[in-house]
């Protein structure tokens, strides 16, 4: 079995109101040194065995284009993981 | 008689106030379209209503724009059929990239439901033609993720082209120019954040709505564009 591990974030330059959010609670708690808080999702697909990594690269690639993010806010990267 | 097809997802909730519009304030057909509907055809106008379509899972509209109804839809938008996204229905025409753009979680990351004044910035579209450029007009909203977003250029291209219908008098959520309506290059599909179809009875506050239902039945009446 091998997992899709996919990561969504907000592109870089668009405001992230729930991570400002963060942010500022974080330093009402005293973590000045924190810059920036930048929240998004996070996404397991676990998949069927597949001897072509190739192609699963693909799929993978194509169901994060077309479902999982939204390509004019967010951006997206991914790991698969074989266990 | 003219007929409007209201397509309904599991999760819809403002169905029911686009079919007592249209019926009852515009006296025109109104008819519910499950979203398992493959051909829509038959409607004059095709009406996206607001809600939590697919419990507006993993981003809101991100999972209806997969309904066979939405690919019919599609289809007609591109006869030049008149759509209406609403809300929910304006989430739904962005992700399926129909309008330009993408709608965020608001500035304040509050749900905001309250009456806002809306300036029209274009009154010679099929859904603003009862108005006059510049006419402030009173309509509802009641939305969590309404924050219009689109990047510099494709905003100058709407700016442009006349694509932004309708803007925020004041900033309501945090979109880009205060953008409340947009239209479709051609024109003929507009999404908005604010709700037409809940102010149509003035015992509810403003009857302002029906400006923008009845300009549609014009463009109907005078055969299109």
């Amino acid at each position: 079995m091998a997992q899709a591990r996919v990561y969504v974030t907000l592109k870089r330059g668009i405001l992230d109101p729930q991570g400002e959010a963060v942010k500022n609670a974080l330093h009402t708690l005293g973590y000045e040194n924190i810059d920036e808080v930048r929240v998004g999702k996070y996404v397991v697909l676990t998949l069927q065995d597949s001897s072509d990594s190739e192609a699963l690269k693909n799929t993978v690639e194509e169901i994060c284009k077309k479902v999982l993010t939204n390509p004019v806010i967010e951006d997206f990267s991914f790991e698969i993981v074989e266990g | 008689m003219r007929t409007f097809g209201i397509i309904v997802f599991p999760g819809s909730n403002c169905d029911s106030d686009c079919f007592y519009a249209v019926r009852d304030y515009l006296n025109q057909d109104a008819q519910y379209v499950w979203h398992e509907e493959t051909n829509l055809d038959k409607y004059d106008v095709l009406m996206i209503p607001g809600g939590f379509s697919y419990g507006d899972y993993l981003r809101p509209g991100a999972l209806a724009r997969f309904s066979p109804a939405v690919d019919a839809l599609v289809k007609e938008a591109e006869k030049g059929k008149l759509v209406v996204g609403i809300c929910n229905g304006f989430q739904v025409l962005t992700e399926l990239g129909l309008l330009p753009g993408a709608l965020m979680r608001n500035k304040n990351l509050k749900f905001i439901c309250k009456y806002v004044n809306v300036r029209v910035e274009n009154a010679s579209t099929p859904f603003t033609s009862r108005l006059k450029m510049g006419q402030t007009i009173k309509l509802p909203v009641a939305h969590k993720d309404g924050n219009y977003y689109v990047d510099e250029d494709t905003l100058q291209q709407l700016k442009k082209n006349g694509q932004v219908v309708l803007r925020y008098s004041e900033d309501v959520n945090g979109s880009v120019d205060r953008i409340a309506a947009v239209t479709n290059r051609q024109g003929n599909v507009v999404g908005m954040m604010p709700h037409p179809e809940r102010a149509c009875d003035p015992l509810l506050g403003s009857s302002d709505g029906m400006y923008i239902l009845g300009s549609m039945l014009d463009h109907l009446l005078k055969g299109g564009f």
